[in-house]
């Protein structure tokens, strides 16, 4: 009965699978860091990165970041190969966390090889994270909200598009933004119920429910799109929200710019992170929220209403993605276009599994994705040689390999996507 | 003065069934009133009325001598009564505070939840009542034994003073069930009153005041353990006279059929579930696994029956090796499986009968010929299987699902059982079955047995293993703590064996008594 007798094929099972394998794969990106962008940076190149960014409301300037770019990837490198002998020889004990550092020094590298000999706006660059990061966050926290409670919302993006669309309407018919805004909540709010309904009430599959809000919401707004906005421009010219500048906090260095001088949209989205989390973790309503997602026969035999609990959660959940479809229109572009939200729904969804259906770990990961899209964009701009359609794939690539289980998998509350039966 | 409790002409109705017919009950302050009843006589429906999960559809309830309308849980809760679910109702991810708050939780400044405050309280009931849990730990690190104080605890921070245990020690050692009818007294001495629902004769004898016994939802009688014996009790549950124990011939081991060694499987959650298990199972032997339930026996006859694959060691039958094989390669070579969940993994539910007879079968011919499913075979296959194995079924047609849960469990043991085996694995064969199934389930494990089928018997109800095993292995946290002849093994041995206390330890015990 010994644990030190294990043959070859439990050796296989047990080891081969994880620590060697990522080991190796740490090896690998240290290898391609070498390969891959060492050769190809001009000697004595520097990488330049701008920490300032043109506002109204403008910080004290810092001075440019200078990097000489090839003995800054050479030394990435090392550290690279380092950590994984270091996985090899020992062994970490967070193998998945190395994983990700890893991953943020090749990013780095990639960043310094693509800069190098040209200058990038870094600070720009992380402000367009944020914002980009925002219709991720609100679906990422209406699935939270709904999925808590063991209702899986697909429906999020049918609920954003609609939302974009109505917000848009109201507020160019009443010539205010706040209407409009109201008007996107009301919205995501009615097609949350209705998911309510047929989910929790009629327990109707609850993804069969989502992708018909969905499938309703793409056909529905595309044909009043084209036949009446088409001819109502007027209806659809709302314009959008300005940045609101927060005195003091606007004229920190980096943070400023990129926290504190924003709309309101995004002002709410960083609340409702917060507020999110503590209603969630440390409130009577969210304790009942959690219990009825993961065990609700429990939560019914201690009195607490399982389909009124769903019925709340799922429709606030609905608000909050009418929230981002809001952010859309009025938050960003000021006008409605067909499918304007491009998945980013779906995309909110992966950040909440990501983000283990936490508010403030689906916040990170719509960060993690509004990254890699705002990064894309800037790539583009400085023209290095990668196609870019390829550059157009990276936030659905980071989604794909986020959702594969790489960076290890969280398990959804018990209870998630089964209608409760009372007896 | 007036019963805490009276229940008067209940009656209960489900589509094709009477659950409570005209039940009578009454409870008395400081008294311990067991509800005593086979699987399916009704307790449990009684019980959820009274709790307010099922609504009666005649008959009143009276408490503290006032007529009551009892229509959800939070009523019942007002009322002071509380329950431990037969299946707990804790939610593992929660601490134990949480847990024990949820729905009536203390807060601080609006909606706020007072943590601090709750787990004080909840220390100051775990020392007034002897109930020893850590306010701070999470449900799923807590074995079964904690988790059903924090049920109590449950019910003792919402005051309840009828309290409602629905088959409380199915899931307990023997010494952890007399720890805990130390818990009952202690509650009831402080003056609540407590309904103790059992299948089990001889803990329904030990604590109760007076007995109360249930027969297709009808009450046929209420006793004291004074007046009665467990026979008699044992009558008055099934309807005729049963013998409690199994008659069997000595065992005649012959070759070795089934060979673990140093098997290490993992759960689901990645964590070691079987630590180095060993052992070995003759022709014509049965080898009874105890232990309480979740400590590694369901992997490890998972692992046996090719389901889930091991992380070290390995497993042979008949000289082959089958470490890494399918469960079709492994039961191929002659394995039957009677599983722990025989819904889930026994049965394809919506299937008829008759397909369920052939899941294991239906690709050979006589049932297959070529790509062409036999189905006169197949249906002539199901009529006799169905005589020869007394399946109650309406017609070889009807979907399993339909079926009691006896006879879903003979349509597995026919299905098994019809096939030329040398291996038999049996997992908690008889687990909620009435009695009927129970021998009829006991009398063909003897019979496969005495054929020359090696039998492994995994049961977490030490009775049966004590009847029908050969010899029996004690599995304690995913190792085995002994393996002792059955004539040699005593309930006291195994029961501690069962609580992780090791053999040299039980000897001396042994020897001093």
């Amino acid at each position: 009965m010994k644990a030190g007798t294990l043959d070859w094929s439990t050796f296989r099972h047990q080891y081969l699978t994880r620590d060697r394998v990522l080991g190796v794969v740490y090896l690998t990106f240290a290898v391609l860091i070498w390969w891959l962008f060492f050769p190809n940076i001009e000697p004595g190149a520097s990488a330049k990165f701008g920490l300032n960014i043109v506002t109204a409301v403008k910080p004290p300037p810092l001075p440019d970041l200078v990097v000489p770019a090839r003995p800054a990837v050479l030394f990435l490198g090392f550290i690279a190969a380092f950590l994984g002998g270091w996985q090899l020889a020992r062994g970490f004990r967070e193998p998945q966390a190395v994983l990700g550092v890893i991953l943020i020094i090749f990013l780095v590298a990639f960043l310094l090889w693509a800069t190098a000999g040209k200058s990038f706006n870094l600070v720009g660059m992380l402000a367009s994270t944020l914002l980009r990061a925002a219709p991720i966050t609100f679906g990422a926290l209406s699935g939270v909200w709904c999925e808590r409670t063991a209702v899986i919302n697909i429906g999020i993006e049918g609920m954003m598009l609609s939302a974009a669309f109505t917000g848009v309407v109201v507020a160019s018919a009443t010539q205010n933004l706040y209407w409009g805004l109201v008007a996107a909540v009301l919205t995501g709010g009615l097609l949350g119920l209705v998911l309510a309904v047929l989910a929790v009430t009629f327990r109707v599959d609850q993804i069969i429910a989502g992708t018909a809000i969905n499938i309703f919401a793409v056909g529905l707004t595309s044909f009043l799109s084209q036949s009446w906005l088409a001819v109502r421009q007027d209806l659809n010219a709302a314009g959008n929200f300005k940045p609101i500048p927060i005195p003091v906090l606007a004229q920190i260095p980096i943070l400023g710019p990129i926290f504190f001088n924003v709309n309101i949209i995004i002002y709410i989205m960083m609340l409702l992170v917060v507020l999110s989390h503590i209603v969630l973790f440390h409130t009577r309503w969210g304790l009942r929220m959690r219990a009825v997602g993961e065990h609700p026969r429990a939560a019914d035999t201690l009195g607490i209403n399982v389909y009124l609990t769903r019925y709340i959660s799922v429709t606030i959940g609905g608000m909050i993605a009418g929230l981002g479809g809001a952010y859309f229109t009025l938050g960003s572009v000021g006008r409605f276009d067909e499918v304007m939200t491009a998945g980013k729904g779906f995309i909110g969804l992966a950040a909440m599994i990501f983000g283990k259906w936490t508010p403030i770990g689906g916040f990170i990961a719509s960060v993690i994705f509004g990254f890699a899209d705002a990064l894309q964009v800037k790539m583009a701009i400085l023209r290095i040689p990668i196609p870019s359609e390829f550059l157009l794939m990276a936030p659905y690539i980071v989604t794909i390999v986020v959702l594969s289980g790489v960076v290890g998998r969280a398990l959804p509350p018990a209870a998630d996507g089964q209608p409760y039966v009372k007896e | 003065m007036a019963p805490v409790l009276e229940l008067r002409n209940i009656t209960k109705r489900f589509p094709g069934v009477v659950a409570n017919d005209g039940v009578h009950l009454t409870l008395e302050e400081g008294e311990i009133h067991a509800l005593l009843g086979e699987n399916g006589a009704g307790k449990t429906t009684l019980m959820n009325i009274l709790y307010g999960l099922y609504h009666a559809d005649e008959g009143e309830i009276l408490v503290r001598g006032q007529q009551v309308d009892i229509r959800s849980p939070s009523d019942a809760i007002a009322l002071g009564i509380g329950m431990v679910h037969q299946h707990f109702m804790l939610v593992p991810v929660m601490t134990v505070t949480e847990n024990i708050i949820l729905g009536a939780e203390p807060t601080r400044i609006g909606p706020f939840l007072d943590r601090r405050n709750a787990a004080k309280r909840i220390r100051e009931l775990s020392r007034t009542y002897g109930l020893d849990v850590d306010p701070d730990a999470y449900v799923k690190d807590l074995p079964v034994g904690i988790q059903q104080r924090v049920e109590i605890l449950k019910l003792l921070y919402r005051q309840a003073n009828i309290l409602i245990l629905d088959e409380p020690t199915a899931v307990l050692t023997p010494q952890e069930v007399d720890e805990f009818f130390e818990v009952i007294r202690t509650l009831v001495a402080r003056g609540n009153s407590v309904i103790f629902i059992s299948h089990k004769l001889k803990e329904v004898m030990t604590i109760a005041d007076r007995i109360t016994v249930l027969r297709r939802g009808k009450v046929v009688g209420t006793t004291t353990p004074a007046e009665t014996t467990e026979a008699e009790l044992a009558a008055m549950m099934v309807g005729r006279t049963v013998s409690l124990t199994v008659e069997k011939k000595p065992a005649e081991p012959g070759d070795v059929v089934l060979t673990v060694e140093n098997l290490h499987v993992l759960d689901e959650r990645g964590e070691p579930a079987v630590r180095g298990v060993s052992f070995d199972v003759r022709a014509g032997e049965i080898l009874g696994i105890a232990g309480v339930q979740g400590n590694g026996q369901t992997e490890l006859v998972e692992a046996i029956t090719g389901l889930r694959a091991p992380v070290g060691g390995r497993i042979r039958i008949k000289e082959v090796d089958v470490t890494w094989s399918s469960p079709r390669h492994i039961f191929e070579l002659g394995t039957a499986h009677i599983p722990e969940d025989r819904q889930r993994d026994g049965l394809v539910l919506s299937y008829p009968v008759r397909d369920n007879l052939v899941l294991n079968t239906y690709y050979h011919p006589p049932f297959a010929v070529g790509f062409r499913v036999q189905g006169e075979v197949i249906d002539r296959h199901a009529v006799r299987l169905v005589q020869e194995f007394d399946i109650r079924t309406p017609s070889i047609y009807t979907p399993v699902s339909h079926l009691s849960g006896g006879n879903q469990q003979k349509v597995i043991v026919a299905r098994e059982f019809s096939r030329p085996i040398d291996l038999l694995v049996a997992s908690q064969p008889t687990r909620g079955l009435d009695v009927g199934s129970i021998e009829y389930i006991h009398h063909r494990l003897i019979e496969k047995r005495d054929q020359g089928c090696a039998v492994l018997l995994v049961s977490s109800e030490l009775d049966e293993i004590l009847a029908l095993s050969d010899r029996i292995a004690v599995m304690y946290e995913g190792q085995i703590m002994a393996i002792l002849p059955a004539e040699e093994a005593t309930r006291e041995q195994l029961g501690l064996l069962m609580a992780g206390v090791r053999p040299e330890t039980v000897q001396e015990e042994g020897g001093r008594t």
